[in-house]
């Protein structure tokens, strides 16, 4: 192992911008406006540091950062590989309009605590920086912590019964897949094989045979948690409470994507995709991850709460992901890779819509949204957007993904995940399209409690920067495939 | 020369300090030279610890006259984990302690408690550096009866019968230990430990030595609280001045442990077949009914600081499962856990000190809101709390890593006490959780409206114990090395 180059130090400072960012949004608690500022400084500083990592990494560089030994053979260590960036770049990038985002919201609805929202929302990137970026599992799981830790706060910021019920449940099932599963599989590994690098080609081969490897995919898959396989999917629902920008960025992008990230990271990189496909007793997380995509659509059909059918869908959308992983052909973590980077363009831009319905009209339910679309053209042209890319037509982002994972999906012809996708995609039509109907075509049924038009205008120009987003990712996806094609190069 | 000193200086500065403490005209000066003779121990932990690490053992004869004959010191890895965990603790807890004791403990009465303090200093640090069997009981009296009179100084009377139950399981405790010495000390005319280890090889009747074992690892067992024999454990630390139950809670069942694994390894373990298996088997039921049923209780505990009591029951338990795993990963992980857990619990009772100090009381109806009026604190706290569970970035999660390693070597056995681990564990996650939503979910109580933050004199003890956790967790090595080291010598004369 090399110590650090010119890239290696770039590394180091991805991890310490954000957290400088939240020193600086600490100190300027007094002064809101500059807070801010900080804020968004930080975040484009970030999303910088990250994009300038993306050229070498298409020419094939792999920048790493070792910075010291937690236990013999572990390293506290850092790479840049195509996953991970593809990650880190996504919610870089995302930061920064969730924090214009948000501090439209956070004003718009006068919420407390404003410096402490601001603070650990840099202190929750700075965790998904060190998911998207670790070298080995046990430096993955520092962070994964860090994040479940951080963000728990956030969800039950409101500080009321429910929020603190619903924190309960954010992190007993968080923390006790973490420490319950997830650390025993780790710990598993490392007695194994002596190592915990993520190498290409899996670490596993070798030392493990049998059932025993679809046990460990399973201690893996539900110790991380966050990537909501039913049934350890509770814990996102009810992290609905938290304030919009938190269930847009974190619930919809960051924690979550960090969930399904590992996962697919450590099927690719710990596991092996030859060597799982090799194993019979991996077989089952298929069956498992269309059933979740499946049934959390069936839920979300019967949701009227806006923001639980969303995270609803969230949990559908990322059985996808893993759906697309556990396929095991080289084009389906291709699509995988995509659909994390697609879905986080979309879902963010419905939550930021919720959210700005929300500040606009108070408004949480389906039901009172007849109408709406006329006076918020704007926030339901851009609803209208994500959720057709939730749908996956062109020319949004979900068609991309799926395009690829269907591709994967008829290389292994693995006619189960040709079926779960195709019915999902009727039952996203069918749960998403009678919102449009209702905003669009009927009469408004609820008078809101005071004239509206659109939410203020950084939520404006969160949600049309989203939405115009998830339409690029379409038209510019070359550069992110040619990226994520080198994690299967080997394979193909 | 007083390097060559260092040894003993452990226990004869605070011994003879003592008195001088008891004669001073007025309570400052009282603790200041408690303290300043606290750190002066500390101060010597380290550089025993480091000359330590690269000679290894050093034996010391007291008056120059040789060992067996003499009065033996010895300081080797395991002595020295003891000593920096005794004299960290007795610093910290002196320091950060001024106001809680000033607020709990009359001013007359506290040059003769510092007294007390530094004799409990003293005989911990000798039960840590003896050599011989019947220092280590000499030392283990002064302890108990320095203990007592601490926690008989407890702000309330439900003190007195909490230091009368310590007071009855101690004796009982340290005659079983007597017995079983004696019975040693019949079958082989010797004291010390080495001695004791070399001779017990030509016992040709070993009847009298299985129960001198039985005797001892019983008797010990009470001292430290291993389940089912605590019930003086968390009424003691509970009703305990704050500042003691930083002291006791880091060190006071740990010498007690401590003192059982010298024996059973070093004495008993290979003097007769099979002590192995008897020692694993008792201990290991012990261990996990500990961690599991410690835990389980402490999630229904309402007293914050009886439900620390608990999870110590618990915590105990890990230290032991380790040590009764009987190889090398495990006994390290149980020595590893002693260091890490001393220092994690004592943080935890340090954060409770300030916490009482201005709350007046340390009940979860005490701590509704103290999220709010005691961010510092609270933020500690949690941390602390966090460390306990075995989250990454913190000591406790590198006990629970070595400690799942160990177990792993074990086969299907293994698999079983990892399940104990986790679900101890997720436990923690349980009882610690309820203190966070009291202080954080809901609002203080009508009347407590005038809450402010710990004084800085606390707040900078309580955050070096937590950073300390952070740095531990992060690059655990000087723990682990020492760890390893005192469980090689351990399972040395195992053999």
């Amino acid at each position: 192992m090399t110590g650090f180059d010119s890239h290696g130090m770039l590394l180091g400072m991805i991890l310490l911008i954000p957290l400088l960012g939240a020193v600086l949004v600490g100190m300027a608690s007094r002064w809101p406006n500059l807070r801010e500022t900080g804020s968004v400084l930080a975040a484009l500083a970030l999303t910088f540091a990250v994009w300038s990592l993306l050229p070498g990494a298409l020419a094939g560089e792999r920048p790493e950062l070792v910075l010291f030994e937690i236990l013999p053979n572990v390293p506290f260590a850092f790479k840049a590989e195509p996953l991970g960036l593809l990650f880190a770049a996504l919610a870089s990038l995302l930061w920064v309009v969730s924090t214009i985002y948000s501090m439209g919201y956070m004003r718009g609805n006068n919420e407390a605590h404003q410096t402490r929202f601001f603070m650990l929302f840099a202190v929750a990137l700075f965790a998904a920086m060190g998911v998207a970026f670790s070298a080995n599992l046990l430096t993955l799981f520092i962070f994964y912590e860090v994040l479940t830790v951080s963000t728990y706060p956030l969800v039950t910021h409101k500080g009321d019964e429910a929020s603190m019920r619903a924190g309960r449940v954010y992190f007993g099932i968080l923390i006790g897949a973490s420490i319950g599963l997830f650390l025993p599989a780790i710990i598993w590994t490392y007695a194994l094989t002596g190592t915990l690098d993520f190498v290409p080609g899996g670490i596993l081969e070798g030392h493990l045979a049998g059932p025993a490897v679809g046990l460990m995919l399973g201690l893996y898959v539900y110790g991380a948690a966050k990537a909501a396989v039913m049934p350890l999917h509770r814990w996102l629902p009810a992290a609905m409470v938290a304030p919009t920008p938190v269930s847009a960025l974190l619930h919809a992008v960051a924690v979550v994507k960090a969930g399904v990230f590992t996962i697919v990271k450590i099927i690719i990189y710990v596991f092996g995709v030859d060597f799982l496909f090799a194993t019979p007793s991996s077989g089952w997380l298929v069956p498992v991850a269309a059933f979740t995509v499946i049934m959390a659509s069936l839920i979300a059909l019967r949701q009227t709460n806006l923001k639980r059918l969303l995270a609803y869908s969230t949990i559908s959308q990322l059985s996808y992901i893993v759906l697309a992983t556990a396929i095991l052909a080289p084009l389906s973590q291709v699509g995988a890779a995509l659909h994390i980077a697609a879905h986080g363009f979309g879902k963010i831009t419905l939550f930021f819509a919720a959210g700005s319905i929300y500040t606009a009209s108070k408004k949480t339910d389906i039901t009172q949204m007849n109408g709406i679309g006329l006076r918020m053209p704007l926030t339901m042209g851009a609803f209208a957007i994500g959720a057709l890319s939730m749908i996956g037509v062109p020319p949004m982002a979900g068609f991309v993904s799926k395009w690829y994972m269907l591709g994967g999906a008829l290389q292994t012809e693995n006619y189960l995940a040709i079926g779960t996708i195709i019915l999902s995609t009727v039952l996203n039509a069918a749960y998403f399209l009678p919102i449009l109907y209702r905003a669009f075509f009927l009469t408004e049924n609820v008078a809101p409690p005071r004239e509206h038009g659109e939410a203020n205008w950084p939520i404006r120009l969160a949600l049309g920067t989203t939405a115009l987003l998830t339409i690029a990712f379409f038209v510019f996806n070359g550069p992110v495939v040619d990226l994520e094609m080198q994690l299967v190069e080997t394979l193909l | 020369m007083l390097a060559a000193q260092y040894p003993v200086l452990p226990v004869i500065v605070p011994l003879l300090s003592a008195p001088i403490a008891a004669l001073m005209p007025n309570r400052s000066l009282a603790w200041i030279m408690a303290s300043l003779v606290s750190a002066l121990v500390f101060a010597t932990a380290v550089a025993l610890t480091v000359i330590v690490s690269a000679q290894g053992m050093i034996s010391y004869e007291v008056g120059g006259w040789p060992a067996p004959y003499g009065i033996e010191v010895r300081v080797d890895s395991f002595s020295v984990v003891m000593l920096l965990v005794i004299s960290g603790a007795s610093t910290l807890a002196l320091i950060s302690g001024k106001a809680s004791i000033d607020a709990q403990i009359p001013s007359d009465r506290q040059p003769l408690f510092f007294a007390a303090w530094l004799l409990a200093l003293a005989a911990y640090s000798g039960i840590a550096v003896a050599g011989d069997a019947f220092n280590i009981f000499v030392f283990m009296e002064i302890s108990s009866l320095a203990g007592y009179v601490l926690i008989a100084n407890g702000p309330d009377r439900r003190a007195l019968p909490a230091t009368f139950k310590y007071l009855v399981m101690g004796t009982i405790g340290a005659s079983f230990y007597l017995i079983g010495v004696g019975l040693a000390y019949m079958m082989t005319g010797t004291l010390n430990i080495a001695d004791l280890h070399a001779r017990l090889g030509d016992v040709p009747y070993l009847r009298p030595i299985l129960l001198s074992a039985a005797f001892v690892t019983i008797g010990l067992a009470v001292k430290a609280a291993v389940f089912p024999l605590h019930v003086w454990m968390p009424n003691a630390y509970a009703r305990a001045p704050s500042a003691v139950a930083v002291f006791l809670s880091a060190c006071s069942t740990k010498a007690a442990v401590y003192v059982m694994l010298r024996f059973d390894f070093m004495i008993f373990g290979g003097a007769f077949a099979h002590h192995d298996v008897q020692f694993s088997t008792v201990l290991m039921s012990l261990a996990l009914l500990g961690m599991l049923i410690g835990s389980a209780v402490a999630i229904y505990e309402r007293d914050v600081k009886r439900m620390l009591g608990y999870s110590s029951v618990g915590q105990i338990g890990y230290i032991l499962l380790g040590a009764s795993m009987i190889s090398l990963g495990g006994v390290s992980a149980g020595v590893i856990h002693m260091f890490n857990h001393a220092m994690i619990k004592g943080g935890l009772f340090l954060a409770m000190g300030a916490l009482v100090l201005r709350l007046g009381g340390g009940t979860l109806d005490d701590l509704k809101g103290a999220g709010r009026t005691m961010p510092w604190t609270m933020g500690a706290f949690v941390l602390l709390g966090l460390s306990l569970i075995g989250m990454p970035l913190t000591a406790g999660f590198i006990s629970k890593w070595y400690l799942v390693q160990a177990a792993l070597d074990l086969g299907t056995l293994g698999i079983v006490l990892i399940a104990a681990i986790l679900i101890s564990s997720l436990m923690a996650v349980v009882y610690i959780w309820r203190v966070v939503e009291v202080a954080y979910f809901q609002s203080p109580q009508a009347g407590a409206s005038k809450h402010q933050e710990a004084p800085l004199m606390m707040l900078v003890p309580l955050w070096a114990v937590v950073l300390a956790n952070v740095y531990f967790g992060l690059d655990p090595s000087i723990p682990v090395d020492l760890a390893t080291n005192a469980a090689n010598i351990l399972l040395e004369h195992a053999k």
